[in-house]
Protein backbone atom coordinates (compact mmCIF):
# COMPACT_ATOMS: atom_id res chain seq x y z
CA UNK A 1 0.00 0.00 0.00
CA UNK A 2 2.76 2.22 1.15
CA UNK A 3 4.40 1.81 -2.24
CA UNK A 4 0.73 2.37 -4.34
CA UNK A 5 0.50 5.74 -2.52
CA UNK A 6 4.36 6.73 -3.24
CA UNK A 7 3.37 6.24 -6.94
CA UNK A 8 -0.04 7.83 -6.65
CA UNK A 9 1.81 10.83 -4.84
CA UNK A 10 4.60 10.68 -7.28
CA UNK A 11 1.80 11.52 -10.05
CA UNK A 12 -0.14 14.12 -8.39
CA UNK A 13 3.04 16.11 -7.74
CA UNK A 14 4.44 15.17 -11.03
CA UNK A 15 1.84 17.75 -12.68
CA UNK A 16 2.42 21.36 -13.03
CA UNK A 17 -1.60 21.69 -11.92
CA UNK A 18 -0.88 20.51 -8.47
CA UNK A 19 0.96 23.59 -8.14
CA UNK A 20 -1.76 26.29 -9.30
CA UNK A 21 -3.44 25.99 -5.83
CA UNK A 22 -0.01 26.03 -4.05
CA UNK A 23 0.38 29.44 -6.27
CA UNK A 24 -3.31 30.84 -5.92
CA UNK A 25 -3.35 30.10 -2.18
CA UNK A 26 -0.01 32.32 -1.95
CA UNK A 27 -1.52 34.91 -4.04
CA UNK A 28 -4.83 35.04 -2.10
CA UNK A 29 -3.19 35.30 0.96
CA UNK A 30 -0.98 37.99 0.18
CA UNK A 31 -3.60 40.06 -1.37
CA UNK A 32 -5.88 39.82 1.63
CA UNK A 33 -2.50 40.41 3.99
CA UNK A 34 -2.09 43.82 1.75
CA UNK A 35 -5.48 44.61 1.69
CA UNK A 36 -5.87 44.18 5.33
CA UNK A 37 -2.90 46.14 6.08
CA UNK A 38 -3.96 49.11 4.47
CA UNK A 39 -7.47 49.28 4.94
CA UNK A 40 -8.11 46.89 7.82
CA UNK A 41 -9.60 49.46 10.05
CA UNK A 42 -12.56 49.92 7.99
CA UNK A 43 -13.48 46.13 7.65
CA UNK A 44 -13.10 45.96 11.15
CA UNK A 45 -14.94 49.02 11.61
CA UNK A 46 -18.06 47.58 9.79
CA UNK A 47 -17.65 44.29 11.86
CA UNK A 48 -17.99 46.31 15.03
CA UNK A 49 -19.95 49.39 14.35
CA UNK A 50 -22.46 48.11 16.50
CA UNK A 51 -19.95 48.28 19.21
CA UNK A 52 -17.77 50.95 18.67
CA UNK A 53 -20.58 53.47 19.78
CA UNK A 54 -20.69 51.88 23.02
CA UNK A 55 -16.94 51.64 23.60
CA UNK A 56 -13.48 52.85 22.71
CA UNK A 57 -12.34 50.00 20.78
CA UNK A 58 -8.26 49.57 19.76
CA UNK A 59 -9.06 48.88 15.87
CA UNK A 60 -4.62 48.90 15.48
CA UNK A 61 -4.59 46.56 18.67
CA UNK A 62 -7.68 44.39 17.28
CA UNK A 63 -6.38 43.87 13.40
CA UNK A 64 -3.30 41.54 14.44
CA UNK A 65 -2.03 38.09 13.02
CA UNK A 66 -4.81 35.97 14.88
CA UNK A 67 -7.44 37.91 13.55
CA UNK A 68 -5.80 38.43 9.91
CA UNK A 69 -5.70 34.30 9.92
CA UNK A 70 -9.08 33.97 10.73
CA UNK A 71 -10.31 36.26 8.35
CA UNK A 72 -8.13 34.36 5.69
CA UNK A 73 -9.63 30.99 6.59
CA UNK A 74 -13.34 32.78 7.02
CA UNK A 75 -12.64 33.43 3.03
CA UNK A 76 -10.44 30.58 1.85
CA UNK A 77 -12.41 27.78 3.12
CA UNK A 78 -15.24 28.25 1.06
CA UNK A 79 -12.22 28.68 -2.53
CA UNK A 80 -10.21 25.59 -1.43
CA UNK A 81 -12.51 23.18 -2.08
CA UNK A 82 -12.63 24.18 -5.59
CA UNK A 83 -8.49 23.95 -5.43
CA UNK A 84 -8.82 19.88 -4.04
CA UNK A 85 -11.23 19.46 -6.83
CA UNK A 86 -8.60 20.07 -9.28
CA UNK A 87 -6.79 17.25 -8.26
CA UNK A 88 -9.05 14.91 -6.05
CA UNK A 89 -11.44 15.14 -9.54
CA UNK A 90 -8.61 14.29 -11.40
CA UNK A 91 -7.30 10.88 -10.18
CA UNK A 92 -9.30 8.38 -11.61
CA UNK A 93 -10.86 10.51 -14.30
CA UNK A 94 -7.56 11.74 -15.61
CA UNK A 95 -6.18 8.20 -15.65
CA UNK A 96 -9.04 7.16 -17.96
CA UNK A 97 -8.39 10.55 -20.09
CA UNK A 98 -4.78 9.55 -21.01
CA UNK A 99 -5.73 5.85 -21.49
CA UNK A 100 -3.40 4.31 -18.56
CA UNK A 101 -6.73 3.41 -16.17
CA UNK A 102 -6.78 0.34 -18.09
CA UNK A 103 -3.04 -0.79 -17.79
CA UNK A 104 -3.16 0.23 -14.53
CA UNK A 105 -5.91 -2.51 -13.53
CA UNK A 106 -4.19 -5.07 -15.04
CA UNK A 107 -1.26 -4.68 -12.43
CA UNK A 108 -1.51 -7.69 -9.74
CA UNK A 109 -3.02 -4.63 -7.44
CA UNK A 110 -6.61 -5.29 -6.20
CA UNK A 111 -8.97 -2.39 -7.14
CA UNK A 112 -9.66 -1.78 -3.72
CA UNK A 113 -6.23 -1.32 -2.77
CA UNK A 114 -5.48 1.06 -5.87
CA UNK A 115 -8.43 3.44 -4.96
CA UNK A 116 -7.83 3.19 -1.57
CA UNK A 117 -3.91 4.45 -2.50
CA UNK A 118 -5.50 7.20 -5.34
CA UNK A 119 -8.12 8.47 -2.65
CA UNK A 120 -5.41 8.34 0.34
CA UNK A 121 -2.71 10.18 -2.07
CA UNK A 122 -5.64 13.57 -2.03
CA UNK A 123 -5.52 13.43 1.52
CA UNK A 124 -1.92 14.01 1.34
CA UNK A 125 -2.02 16.76 -0.89
CA UNK A 126 -4.80 18.64 0.86
CA UNK A 127 -3.08 18.57 4.33
CA UNK A 128 -0.17 19.81 2.55
CA UNK A 129 -2.58 22.22 0.77
CA UNK A 130 -3.65 23.35 4.61
CA UNK A 131 -0.14 23.20 5.85
CA UNK A 132 0.92 25.81 3.17
CA UNK A 133 -2.11 28.11 4.02
CA UNK A 134 -1.39 27.66 7.80
CA UNK A 135 2.35 28.89 7.15
CA UNK A 136 1.34 31.64 5.13
CA UNK A 137 -2.31 32.65 7.01
CA UNK A 138 -1.29 32.56 10.24
CA UNK A 139 2.66 32.62 10.41
CA UNK A 140 3.26 34.86 7.96
CA UNK A 141 0.40 36.71 9.29
CA UNK A 142 1.77 36.74 12.64
CA UNK A 143 5.16 38.50 11.28
CA UNK A 144 3.39 41.02 9.61
CA UNK A 145 0.82 42.24 11.74
CA UNK A 146 1.83 41.06 15.21
CA UNK A 147 0.06 38.97 18.06
CA UNK A 148 -2.28 39.99 20.42
CA UNK A 149 -5.88 39.03 21.85
CA UNK A 150 -7.99 37.69 19.15
CA UNK A 151 -11.32 39.32 18.43
CA UNK A 152 -13.90 37.74 16.06
CA UNK A 153 -17.24 38.89 15.10
CA UNK A 154 -20.51 36.03 15.08
CA UNK A 155 -23.51 36.67 14.10
CA UNK A 156 -25.10 38.24 17.56
CA UNK A 157 -22.31 37.90 19.71
CA UNK A 158 -18.06 39.07 19.77
CA UNK A 159 -16.03 36.92 21.26
CA UNK A 160 -12.37 37.44 22.81
CA UNK A 161 -9.71 35.46 22.93
CA UNK A 162 -6.75 35.97 25.18
CA UNK A 163 -3.53 35.76 23.23
CA UNK A 164 -2.24 32.43 25.22
CA UNK A 165 -5.21 31.04 24.47
CA UNK A 166 -5.33 31.03 20.81
CA UNK A 167 -2.68 28.82 18.96
CA UNK A 168 -4.20 25.60 20.25
CA UNK A 169 -7.50 26.79 18.59
CA UNK A 170 -5.90 27.48 15.37
CA UNK A 171 -3.65 23.41 15.64
CA UNK A 172 -7.52 21.98 15.92
CA UNK A 173 -9.22 24.09 13.42
CA UNK A 174 -6.80 22.85 10.87
CA UNK A 175 -7.01 19.72 11.94
CA UNK A 176 -10.81 19.97 11.61
CA UNK A 177 -10.73 21.67 8.03
CA UNK A 178 -7.93 19.31 6.97
CA UNK A 179 -11.05 16.32 7.50
CA UNK A 180 -13.65 18.79 6.30
CA UNK A 181 -11.52 19.61 3.10
CA UNK A 182 -11.09 15.09 3.07
CA UNK A 183 -14.70 14.92 2.60
CA UNK A 184 -14.56 17.19 -0.62
CA UNK A 185 -11.89 15.21 -1.91
CA UNK A 186 -13.55 12.23 -1.26
CA UNK A 187 -16.87 13.74 -3.24
CA UNK A 188 -14.28 14.63 -6.23
CA UNK A 189 -13.12 10.98 -6.02
CA UNK A 190 -16.22 9.68 -6.56
CA UNK A 191 -17.44 11.57 -9.25
CA UNK A 192 -13.82 10.73 -10.70
CA UNK A 193 -15.02 7.34 -11.21
CA UNK A 194 -18.19 8.17 -13.64
CA UNK A 195 -16.10 10.06 -16.10
CA UNK A 196 -13.53 9.68 -18.83
CA UNK A 197 -12.09 13.45 -17.76
CA UNK A 198 -11.55 14.87 -15.26
CA UNK A 199 -13.69 18.40 -16.32
CA UNK A 200 -17.01 16.91 -15.67
CA UNK A 201 -16.08 15.59 -11.95
CA UNK A 202 -14.14 19.03 -10.84
CA UNK A 203 -16.92 21.10 -12.42
CA UNK A 204 -19.63 18.65 -10.73
CA UNK A 205 -17.72 18.81 -7.55
CA UNK A 206 -17.47 22.69 -7.33
CA UNK A 207 -21.05 23.18 -8.34
CA UNK A 208 -22.40 20.63 -5.75
CA UNK A 209 -20.12 22.43 -2.85
CA UNK A 210 -21.19 26.20 -3.97
CA UNK A 211 -25.02 24.90 -4.55
CA UNK A 212 -24.63 22.99 -0.85
CA UNK A 213 -22.84 26.33 0.78
CA UNK A 214 -25.40 28.56 -0.16
CA UNK A 215 -28.43 26.68 0.90
CA UNK A 216 -26.78 25.83 4.36
CA UNK A 217 -26.14 29.51 4.69
CA UNK A 218 -29.64 30.24 4.04
CA UNK A 219 -31.92 30.94 7.00
CA UNK A 220 -35.81 28.78 5.36
CA UNK A 221 -37.57 27.47 8.07
CA UNK A 222 -38.82 24.70 5.71
CA UNK A 223 -35.26 23.19 5.38
CA UNK A 224 -33.61 24.39 8.49
CA UNK A 225 -34.32 21.28 10.62
CA UNK A 226 -34.97 18.71 7.98
CA UNK A 227 -32.24 18.70 5.34
CA UNK A 228 -29.42 21.09 6.37
CA UNK A 229 -27.82 19.06 9.59
CA UNK A 230 -27.68 16.77 7.13
CA UNK A 231 -25.98 18.39 4.53
CA UNK A 232 -21.95 18.26 4.83
CA UNK A 233 -21.73 21.62 3.63
CA UNK A 234 -23.45 22.33 7.15
CA UNK A 235 -20.43 20.62 9.00
CA UNK A 236 -17.56 22.02 7.12
CA UNK A 237 -17.88 25.45 8.86
CA UNK A 238 -17.49 23.54 12.51
CA UNK A 239 -13.33 24.43 12.58
CA UNK A 240 -14.71 27.42 13.63
CA UNK A 241 -16.40 26.16 16.73
CA UNK A 242 -13.21 25.76 17.86
CA UNK A 243 -12.89 30.02 18.36
CA UNK A 244 -16.28 29.94 20.54
CA UNK A 245 -15.89 29.94 24.06
CA UNK A 246 -17.94 29.18 27.02
CA UNK A 247 -19.05 31.63 29.51
CA UNK A 248 -18.99 31.40 33.50
CA UNK A 249 -21.86 32.98 35.80
CA UNK A 250 -20.58 36.45 35.18
CA UNK A 251 -20.68 36.57 31.43
CA UNK A 252 -16.77 36.16 31.23
CA UNK A 253 -15.39 33.64 28.37
CA UNK A 254 -13.69 30.87 30.32
CA UNK A 255 -9.95 30.73 28.36
CA UNK A 256 -9.19 27.24 27.41
CA UNK A 257 -13.27 26.15 26.76
CA UNK A 258 -15.11 25.13 23.58
CA UNK A 259 -18.61 26.28 23.44
CA UNK A 260 -19.70 23.48 22.17
CA UNK A 261 -17.69 20.29 21.87
CA UNK A 262 -19.99 17.64 21.14
CA UNK A 263 -21.30 19.70 18.60
CA UNK A 264 -18.52 19.49 16.75
CA UNK A 265 -17.41 16.04 17.68
CA UNK A 266 -20.88 15.45 16.13
CA UNK A 267 -19.95 17.54 12.92
CA UNK A 268 -16.97 15.61 12.40
CA UNK A 269 -18.76 12.62 12.65
CA UNK A 270 -20.82 13.35 10.47
CA UNK A 271 -18.48 14.62 7.77
CA UNK A 272 -16.10 10.86 8.69
CA UNK A 273 -19.19 9.14 7.56
CA UNK A 274 -19.82 11.24 4.49
CA UNK A 275 -15.95 10.35 3.39
CA UNK A 276 -16.80 6.54 4.07
CA UNK A 277 -19.87 6.61 2.39
CA UNK A 278 -17.97 8.33 -0.73
CA UNK A 279 -14.72 6.34 -0.94
CA UNK A 280 -16.59 2.78 -0.30
CA UNK A 281 -19.35 3.77 -3.35
CA UNK A 282 -16.21 4.69 -5.58
CA UNK A 283 -14.64 1.73 -4.73
CA UNK A 284 -17.90 -0.26 -4.95
CA UNK A 285 -18.47 1.85 -8.32
CA UNK A 286 -14.86 0.96 -9.39
CA UNK A 287 -14.44 -2.63 -8.91
CA UNK A 288 -17.87 -3.36 -10.90
CA UNK A 289 -16.74 -0.77 -14.02
CA UNK A 290 -15.71 -1.93 -17.48
CA UNK A 291 -12.87 -0.02 -18.17
CA UNK A 292 -12.80 0.41 -21.37
CA UNK A 293 -10.46 3.54 -21.53
CA UNK B 1 -55.03 83.82 58.50
CA UNK B 2 -53.23 85.92 55.93
CA UNK B 3 -50.08 86.28 58.12
CA UNK B 4 -50.51 82.67 59.22
CA UNK B 5 -50.16 82.01 55.33
CA UNK B 6 -47.30 84.19 54.70
CA UNK B 7 -45.57 82.51 57.77
CA UNK B 8 -45.86 79.01 56.02
CA UNK B 9 -44.21 80.39 52.49
CA UNK B 10 -41.50 81.88 54.48
CA UNK B 11 -40.83 78.73 56.19
CA UNK B 12 -40.61 76.62 52.94
CA UNK B 13 -38.92 78.55 51.15
CA UNK B 14 -36.19 79.27 54.14
CA UNK B 15 -36.14 75.14 54.42
CA UNK B 16 -35.47 74.94 50.46
CA UNK B 17 -32.47 77.38 50.72
CA UNK B 18 -31.00 75.49 54.14
CA UNK B 19 -31.50 71.87 52.31
CA UNK B 20 -30.15 73.52 48.90
CA UNK B 21 -27.06 74.91 51.10
CA UNK B 22 -26.20 71.92 52.88
CA UNK B 23 -26.31 69.87 49.57
CA UNK B 24 -23.98 72.40 48.63
CA UNK B 25 -21.45 72.53 51.32
CA UNK B 26 -21.73 68.62 51.54
CA UNK B 27 -20.79 68.48 47.93
CA UNK B 28 -18.18 70.70 48.64
CA UNK B 29 -17.11 68.41 51.55
CA UNK B 30 -17.29 65.38 49.50
CA UNK B 31 -14.97 67.53 46.60
CA UNK B 32 -12.51 68.20 49.19
CA UNK B 33 -11.90 64.65 49.65
CA UNK B 34 -11.44 63.72 45.99
CA UNK B 35 -9.56 66.80 46.01
CA UNK B 36 -6.44 65.05 48.13
CA UNK B 37 -5.80 62.95 45.55
CA UNK B 38 -4.02 64.42 42.24
CA UNK B 39 -3.47 61.33 40.40
CA UNK B 40 -3.13 57.49 40.81
CA UNK B 41 -2.21 54.84 38.97
CA UNK B 42 -4.61 51.73 40.13
CA UNK B 43 -4.10 47.67 39.46
CA UNK B 44 -7.10 45.66 39.06
CA UNK B 45 -9.32 43.19 37.33
CA UNK B 46 -12.05 44.23 35.36
CA UNK B 47 -15.13 42.34 34.38
CA UNK B 48 -17.35 42.75 31.34
CA UNK B 49 -20.91 41.54 31.48
CA UNK B 50 -22.48 42.62 28.04
CA UNK B 51 -24.59 40.59 26.33
CA UNK B 52 -23.26 40.58 23.10
CA UNK B 53 -19.71 40.46 24.31
CA UNK B 54 -17.86 37.16 25.26
CA UNK B 55 -14.77 38.37 26.98
CA UNK B 56 -12.36 37.09 29.59
CA UNK B 57 -11.44 38.75 32.71
CA UNK B 58 -8.63 41.31 32.32
CA UNK B 59 -5.70 42.64 34.12
CA UNK B 60 -6.05 46.28 33.89
CA UNK B 61 -3.91 49.44 35.11
CA UNK B 62 -6.26 52.29 35.36
CA UNK B 63 -4.20 55.87 35.62
CA UNK B 64 -6.10 59.48 36.48
CA UNK B 65 -4.36 62.64 37.13
CA UNK B 66 -6.20 65.83 37.81
CA UNK B 67 -8.88 67.29 36.49
CA UNK B 68 -10.22 64.92 34.39
CA UNK B 69 -7.54 62.77 32.66
CA UNK B 70 -8.60 58.79 32.98
CA UNK B 71 -7.44 55.75 30.99
CA UNK B 72 -7.79 52.12 31.80
CA UNK B 73 -4.84 49.87 29.94
CA UNK B 74 -4.94 45.82 29.80
CA UNK B 75 -1.84 44.83 30.66
CA UNK B 76 -1.46 41.89 28.70
CA UNK B 77 -4.06 42.14 25.45
CA UNK B 78 -7.46 44.13 24.35
CA UNK B 79 -10.21 45.71 26.64
CA UNK B 80 -13.22 47.48 25.27
CA UNK B 81 -13.83 50.47 27.61
CA UNK B 82 -17.24 51.69 27.67
CA UNK B 83 -17.31 54.80 26.32
CA UNK B 84 -19.38 56.60 29.30
CA UNK B 85 -16.86 54.61 32.10
CA UNK B 86 -13.90 57.24 31.11
CA UNK B 87 -15.91 60.75 30.02
CA UNK B 88 -17.86 60.64 33.24
CA UNK B 89 -15.43 60.86 36.33
CA UNK B 90 -16.99 61.92 39.69
CA UNK B 91 -14.17 64.63 39.55
CA UNK B 92 -15.79 65.95 36.29
CA UNK B 93 -19.70 65.62 38.04
CA UNK B 94 -18.63 67.87 41.15
CA UNK B 95 -16.28 70.61 39.14
CA UNK B 96 -19.24 71.67 36.49
CA UNK B 97 -21.92 74.40 36.73
CA UNK B 98 -24.79 72.97 38.68
CA UNK B 99 -27.57 73.16 41.04
CA UNK B 100 -27.56 70.70 43.93
CA UNK B 101 -30.78 69.80 45.07
CA UNK B 102 -31.38 67.46 48.25
CA UNK B 103 -33.50 64.35 47.27
CA UNK B 104 -33.90 62.78 50.71
CA UNK B 105 -32.62 59.82 52.12
CA UNK B 106 -32.30 56.46 51.77
CA UNK B 107 -30.27 53.30 52.44
CA UNK B 108 -27.80 51.84 50.09
CA UNK B 109 -24.65 48.62 51.04
CA UNK B 110 -26.21 49.09 54.73
CA UNK B 111 -25.50 52.50 54.71
CA UNK B 112 -27.77 55.43 55.47
CA UNK B 113 -27.56 57.97 52.55
CA UNK B 114 -28.41 61.68 51.59
CA UNK B 115 -29.36 62.04 47.52
CA UNK B 116 -28.29 64.93 45.56
CA UNK B 117 -29.61 65.66 42.74
CA UNK B 118 -27.10 67.79 40.19
CA UNK B 119 -28.92 69.94 37.69
CA UNK B 120 -26.53 70.88 34.81
CA UNK B 121 -26.55 74.78 34.67
CA UNK B 122 -25.85 74.55 30.76
CA UNK B 123 -29.02 74.11 29.22
CA UNK B 124 -26.74 72.63 26.50
CA UNK B 125 -24.65 70.03 28.20
CA UNK B 126 -24.26 66.45 27.11
CA UNK B 127 -25.56 65.77 31.45
CA UNK B 128 -29.67 66.12 31.95
CA UNK B 129 -29.53 64.87 35.62
CA UNK B 130 -27.10 63.44 37.98
CA UNK B 131 -28.04 61.71 41.10
CA UNK B 132 -25.69 60.90 44.31
CA UNK B 133 -25.99 58.69 46.94
CA UNK B 134 -23.75 60.05 49.59
CA UNK B 135 -22.13 58.43 52.93
CA UNK B 136 -22.39 61.46 54.77
CA UNK B 137 -20.55 60.44 57.84
CA UNK B 138 -18.00 59.23 55.63
CA UNK B 139 -18.14 61.73 53.11
CA UNK B 140 -18.27 59.02 50.01
CA UNK B 141 -19.93 58.83 46.96
CA UNK B 142 -21.51 54.66 47.17
CA UNK B 143 -23.25 55.87 43.64
CA UNK B 144 -23.68 57.78 41.01
CA UNK B 145 -26.41 57.61 38.20
CA UNK B 146 -26.31 60.21 35.47
CA UNK B 147 -28.77 60.59 32.55
CA UNK B 148 -27.37 62.13 29.24
CA UNK B 149 -28.93 63.38 25.87
CA UNK B 150 -27.08 61.08 23.71
CA UNK B 151 -26.01 58.04 25.92
CA UNK B 152 -29.01 57.24 27.86
CA UNK B 153 -28.31 56.29 31.83
CA UNK B 154 -24.84 55.91 33.69
CA UNK B 155 -24.66 53.97 37.25
CA UNK B 156 -21.27 53.85 39.05
CA UNK B 157 -21.74 52.08 42.31
CA UNK B 158 -18.74 51.72 44.58
CA UNK B 159 -17.54 49.53 47.31
CA UNK B 160 -14.49 51.05 49.45
CA UNK B 161 -11.72 49.57 51.52
CA UNK B 162 -8.25 50.21 52.00
CA UNK B 163 -8.21 52.98 50.25
CA UNK B 164 -10.96 54.77 51.68
CA UNK B 165 -9.33 57.83 53.01
CA UNK B 166 -8.53 58.92 49.53
CA UNK B 167 -12.30 58.42 48.68
CA UNK B 168 -10.25 55.70 46.26
CA UNK B 169 -12.70 52.46 46.06
CA UNK B 170 -12.08 48.93 46.00
CA UNK B 171 -14.66 48.17 43.12
CA UNK B 172 -16.05 49.78 40.80
CA UNK B 173 -19.12 48.52 38.88
CA UNK B 174 -20.71 50.79 36.23
CA UNK B 175 -23.79 49.88 34.55
CA UNK B 176 -24.64 51.29 30.89
CA UNK B 177 -27.04 51.26 28.38
CA UNK B 178 -26.21 49.55 24.48
CA UNK B 179 -27.26 49.11 21.15
CA UNK B 180 -28.20 45.93 20.01
CA UNK B 181 -25.81 43.65 18.35
CA UNK B 182 -26.48 41.80 15.08
CA UNK B 183 -24.38 40.91 12.08
CA UNK B 184 -25.74 39.08 8.62
CA UNK B 185 -24.83 35.53 8.81
CA UNK B 186 -23.94 36.08 5.27
CA UNK B 187 -21.17 38.61 6.89
CA UNK B 188 -20.03 35.68 9.25
CA UNK B 189 -20.76 32.63 8.18
CA UNK B 190 -21.28 31.32 11.74
CA UNK B 191 -21.05 27.63 12.57
CA UNK B 192 -24.12 27.01 13.80
CA UNK B 193 -24.20 24.23 16.18
CA UNK B 194 -27.45 24.69 17.20
CA UNK B 195 -27.34 26.08 20.43
CA UNK B 196 -28.63 28.99 22.25
CA UNK B 197 -26.27 32.25 20.58
CA UNK B 198 -26.70 35.01 23.11
CA UNK B 199 -24.59 34.59 26.11
CA UNK B 200 -26.98 33.30 28.44
CA UNK B 201 -25.56 34.86 31.56
CA UNK B 202 -25.07 38.23 30.86
CA UNK B 203 -27.18 41.59 31.73
CA UNK B 204 -30.44 42.00 30.17
CA UNK B 205 -30.24 43.44 26.77
CA UNK B 206 -29.28 46.89 26.45
CA UNK B 207 -27.92 47.30 29.61
CA UNK B 208 -23.92 46.87 30.05
CA UNK B 209 -21.95 46.11 32.96
CA UNK B 210 -18.31 46.54 33.94
CA UNK B 211 -16.53 45.59 37.16
CA UNK B 212 -13.24 46.71 38.26
CA UNK B 213 -11.84 45.30 41.65
CA UNK B 214 -8.63 47.31 42.75
CA UNK B 215 -5.64 45.16 43.79
CA UNK B 216 -4.10 49.03 44.40
CA UNK B 217 -3.55 52.03 44.39
CA UNK B 218 -0.53 54.51 43.82
CA UNK B 219 -1.02 57.67 44.63
CA UNK B 220 0.39 61.27 44.12
CA UNK B 221 3.52 59.95 42.76
CA UNK B 222 2.75 61.85 39.39
CA UNK B 223 2.26 60.31 36.27
CA UNK B 224 3.67 61.66 32.18
CA UNK B 225 1.51 63.25 29.81
CA UNK B 226 2.59 60.13 27.41
CA UNK B 227 -0.03 57.74 29.40
CA UNK B 228 -3.14 59.52 28.63
CA UNK B 229 -2.23 59.65 24.78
Amino acid sequence: MWKLLQIELFKIFRRPRTYISFAAIAAMILIIQLGLKFDGKSYLQLLMSGISESFYVPFDMILNGYLVAFVILNTLLIQVPLLIALVAGDVVAGEANMGTLRLLVTKPVSRTELMIAKYLASVVYTVLLLIWMALLALFLSMLFFGTNDMIIARNEVMEQISRNDVLWRYIAAFGYAAVALSTVAALAFLLSVFAENSIGPIVSTISIVVVLTILSEMKIPLYDNTVKPYLFTSHMLAWKGFFYSKSNGDGQAISGSIENLPAILRSLGILLSYIVLFVSAAIIVFKKKDILS
Amino acid sequence: MKKKIQLLLFSLFFFSISFAQDATSLLKKVREKLDKVDDYEATGIMKTNVSFLKVPEASVTVYFRKPDNLKIKNDKGISLVPKGAVSLSLNKLLKGNFTAIDGGADVIQNTKIKIIKLLPADDNADIVLSTLYIDESRLLILKARTTTKESGTYEVEMNYGKYILYALPDKVIFTFNTKDYKLPKGITFDYDDGSKKKTENAVSDNKGKVEISYSSYIINKGLPDAVFK
